[in-house]
């Protein structure tokens, strides 16, 4: 019964959700179809860093690696032999016979699979470089990550054989549609609020908060900020594949600084450390930057979104440095109760003065 | 020099021999050592910079010594690092507050009483019947903790919202809540007035009569060192110049001298 009522609200939202899912579907507009799977990819990556670095205060500036890595490994994995022996000729003996195209009935298992296998080899990857650099802190573990996303981009770059090196790599079947974008965005909504409000959650917010008192009560630093950064690069590998299989041609010069300037933006617009502020951060800066590209198109001012996004960004690092949520909740309940000035909802990392 | 004999009754629970350490040319603590008996309430005294603190980062695990033995119920924890020795039964407080801020009173110690009520990651993630029980015992037994401090009512509160001496109260809350056998107290009535020192005494003797607990305090208040500790060590300038009881130690000269300087008539 206790289950039921607390699981109300969110099967409300679920459903609302779907609902507008089907509407949009229905409705055939391609533009707001394209623009709502954007939305779900981003919010797939902000909640990855939300994980990796506002859970934790580790500043990761290599997710998108770990995000070109997933796209590159799926994209790979789902070509049909044929596509594969011409588009592909000198692929290793071992990646030559793999494709991952089957479908049963309308669902793409291939797809599902590739996507799964790049979450896992991004995990291992992770858990590579995390053992390394999470001992690090502050500025060094952001110079630290950043090379890592160098690394990986200078790797897209020469490994010609695999990735086609810098000429654009298409023939991506687009697999990825609203239901695909939008359920993996819900499962990434969801482990970033289980993760917050569990043990694990709050042994990450509390290292952030004080590490020496962390390790006095018998938190090792290492673990909390190793899952964190683990179940980002999973989640960042998951965004990957989406993109890759939405898009379905793109190149290494996608994955870097821009992309991973525009995630922080988001994150910290939102709340570093607030799941329910993730989302609406990525809402705002999107809707933003949807509207200045219109406002570029009708004056020919090109340049000025950027510009303007920038000054945008600019003053929340002002005037709300801890973005709009800072690290607090809303809570589901109190949404769908109406009841919005009340619904906050109190997390590990919440600091609302009574 | 007098140093009072040792009197060892029951197991050896911290064996503290030669420990000293060194910060390039200064030596912040030498030659120390200690056998401390189960269940008593340890002082260590000393004029600033005489150590102490290096003292308790040393047996806390927060800083490695640059010679010396630290054996806990028996096993070498010299150079294990902080968390383990958490783990093995030592928690501490600080002496400039070191809270998780921006938590709630009740999140700072369901953090340390989870320490000892572990749960899979794969169940926290999928929010098993198993994962909320433990989620709901972690729950209690922080309550039960917070209430035994008297930090009941301002529970949900922010730990940086709070009063200095709640504070210093949800400090101690979440050392104790990692049910250590030993407990290390640094300053805990630094910034109080004589009433809540006052209260503060009560609430240690107390702790170590419920928790059966084990507490080496460090202090600059000779009078509160001197009404609650069944032993007393002195240091200065890193060196151990008295060990024993209150009134042996409180007749040390070299303890007045380290206190109050050389007497001229000496």
């Amino acid at each position: 019964m206790r289950v039921l009522q607390m699981a109300r609200p969110t099967l409300i939202v679920l459903l609302a959700a779907s609902a507008a899912l089907a509407l949009l579907q229905l409705s055939g507009l391609a533009f707001w179809q394209g623009l709502a799977i954007n939305f779900a990819i981003f919010v797939i990556l902000v909640q990855a860093l939300n994980l990796a670095s506002g859970f934790t205060g580790v500043f990761s500036l290599g997710h998108i690696g770990f995000m070109a890595i997933g796209a590159y490994t799926s994209a790979i994995l789902t070509l049909p032999l044929a596509t594969k022996a011409e588009y592909l000729p000198n692929l290793p003996v071992w990646l030559e016979g793999v494709h991952l195209d089957m479908t049963v009935g309308p669902v793409p298992v291939g797809f599902v699979a590739a996507t799964l296998i790049a979450g896992a080899l991004v995990m291992v990857i992770a858990g590579l470089v995390g053992a390394v650099l999470m001992r690090l802190s502050g500025h060094f573990v952001a110079v630290a990550t950043l090379g890592f996303l160098v690394i990986v981009r200078v790797v897209l770059f020469n490994a010609d054989d695999i990735t086609r090196g810098s000429r654009t790599f298409s023939n991506v079947a687009p697999y990825t549609n609203l239901w695909w974008a939008w359920g993996w965005a819900a499962i990434a909504i969801y482990m970033a609020w289980r993760l917050k409000f569990s043990g694990y959650g709050r042994a990450m917010f509390a290292q952030k908060g004080d590490r020496w008192a962390a390790r006095s009560i018998g938190i090792s630093i290492l673990r909390p900020r190793l899952v964190a950064f683990v179940a980002g690069a999973f989640l960042s590998a998951v965004a990957g594949s989406l993109y890759a299989h939405f898009i379905t041609s793109f190149s290494p010069t996608v994955f870097y600084f821009d992309l991973t300037f525009r995630v922080i933006t988001m994150l910290v617009v939102g709340g570093m450390g607030s799941v329910s502020g993730a989302v609406i951060g990525t809402a705002i800066v999107l809707a933003l930057a949807e509207a200045l590209r219109r406002i570029e198109g009708a004056t020919l001012l090109y340049g000025l979104g950027g510009i303007l996004l920038a000054v945008f960004f600019i003053a929340v690092i002002i005037f709300r440095p801890s973005g709009i949520l800072g690290q607090r909740e809303i809570d589901l309940e109190q949404l769908v109760a109406w009841r919005p000035r009340r619904g906050r909802r109190r997390g590990p990392g919440s600091a609302t003065p009574d | 020099m007098t140093v009072a004999p040792v009197v060892d009754v029951g197991s050896p629970m911290l064996e503290i021999d030669g420990l000293t350490k060194r910060y390039s040319g200064l030596v912040a603590l030498s030659n120390y050592a200690l056998d401390l008996r189960p269940g008593s309430i340890h002082g260590v005294i000393g004029p600033n910079g005489a150590g102490k603190t290096t003292l308790f980062n040393l047996l806390s695990g927060m800083v490695r010594p640059t010679s010396g033995t630290i054996r806990l119920f028996g096993v070498d924890m010299t150079n294990s690092p902080a968390h383990d020795v958490a783990r093995a039964g030592v928690a501490r407080t600080f002496q400039n507050i070191r809270l998780f801020g921006d938590m709630s009173a009740l999140d700072n110690v369901k953090v340390a009483v989870q320490q000892r009520l572990p749960i899979g990651l794969a169940q926290s993630l999928l929010s098993t019947p198993a994962f909320r029980r433990r989620e709901h015992e972690i729950t209690e037994r922080a309550r039960e903790t917070l209430e035994r401090l008297g930090l009941a009512a301002v529970a949900s509160r922010p730990a940086s919202s709070l009063p200095y001496g709640d504070q210093r109260r949800l400090e101690i809350a979440r050392a104790v809540a990692t049910e250590p056998k030993i407990l290390l107290l640094d300053e805990p009535n630094a910034g109080m007035n004589p009433t809540e020192t006052a209260d503060l005494l009560d609430l240690i003797r107390r702790l170590r009569d419920d928790l059966d607990l084990t507490i080496i305090l460090v202090a600059h208040d000779i009078p509160l060192v001197m009404n609650l500790c069944d032993r007393i060590q002195v240091l200065n300038y890193g060196e151990l110049i008295a060990d024993g009881d209150p009134a042996m130690v409180r007749n040390n000269p070299d303890v007045i001298t380290a206190y109050l300087g050389q007497a001229s008539h000496a």
